[in-house]
């Protein structure tokens, strides 16, 4: 009981995911790299949102590494959309390395087809 | 054996809600691709609670967790008492649309009900009554 819910977390709760996002921003030229870790739920998508609406303007790449993002729900779909509508017709817009869960969400909803993933 | 949450129906509340949930499901050995997809559906059908039920933005949802045996298998109830709604009327969004025209509504439901085995809702004694079932296997 319990085996395959092993976790890795730095956090202390053992009951199931926390709602948390870490954003490390990072710029190369005009391509801005976003590293996501933990969870892009209706509690910390408006946090993405944000950090992404700082930079769009200047941006003519946009990438979001996900290979630390475990989870997302519709609340984070709408900002990965609202930022690829962003970037049409002025730059590109790449998703890096989704986990299985976050795979299967952009699988499902048709979101595989909207931004290039790497 | 039925648990249940009742709780204000504030999506700053979701972490409780699905800690909440999580903890039936660890207990049963649910594998956590498997809790991954339940918590999405719960933060999809409570925020739809939170936000659009009640028309001053308070209120109060209930949520009910049941693990099955045989097949292993868990059901979850979400209860409000706001305003009539049946999210599962809601037409699907059109997947196969090109960025430029996707529209940003209908993602929660529509990801609730292709990732759990039945979705089934009724209105009764002036409370909405929402259910979901996924087996655990």
């Amino acid at each position: 009981m319990g085996l395959f819910s092993k976790k890795k977390m730095d956090t202390a709760s053992s009951m199931g995911g926390i709602s948390h996002l870490n954003i490390s921003t990072s710029k190369d030229g005009a391509a801005y790299i976003f590293l996501l870790e933990g969870r892009l739920d209706t509690i910390t998508a408006p946090g993405l949102e944000a950090k992404i609406n700082e930079v769009i303007d200047d941006a003519t790449k946009l990438i979001l590494d996900l290979a630390d993002l475990e989870y997302i729900s519709s609340a984070g779909l709408r900002v990965l959309l609202g930022a690829t509508h962003a970037m049409e017709d002025k730059g590109e817009m790449i998703v890096r390395n989704p986990t299985q869960p976050v795979r299967e969400v952009f699988d499902l909803t048709g979101f595989s087809n909207l931004f290039t993933i790497e | 054996m039925m648990k249940e949450l009742i709780i204000e129906a504030d999506r700053m509340n979701l972490p409780q809600v699905q800690a909440f949930i999580d903890e039936q499901l660890e207990e049963a050995g649910c594998p956590m691709p498997t809790q991954i997809t339940i918590d999405v559906a719960v933060e999809e059908l409570f925020v739809n609670i939170a936000s659009y039920a009640y028309e001053h933005g308070e209120g109060v949802a209930v949520v009910q967790v049941t693990v099955h045996e045989e097949p292993l298998s868990v059901e979850i109830t979400f209860i409000d008492n706001g305003v009539p709604y049946d999210p599962l009327a809601k037409a699907d969004p059109d997947i196969t649309l090109p960025a430029k025209e996707r529209k940003k509504g209908g993602l929660g439901i529509f990801m609730v009900k292709n990732t759990m085995d039945n979705v089934r809702y009724e209105y009764k004694d002036g409370k909405n009554i929402l259910t979901i079932m996924k087996k655990l296997n």
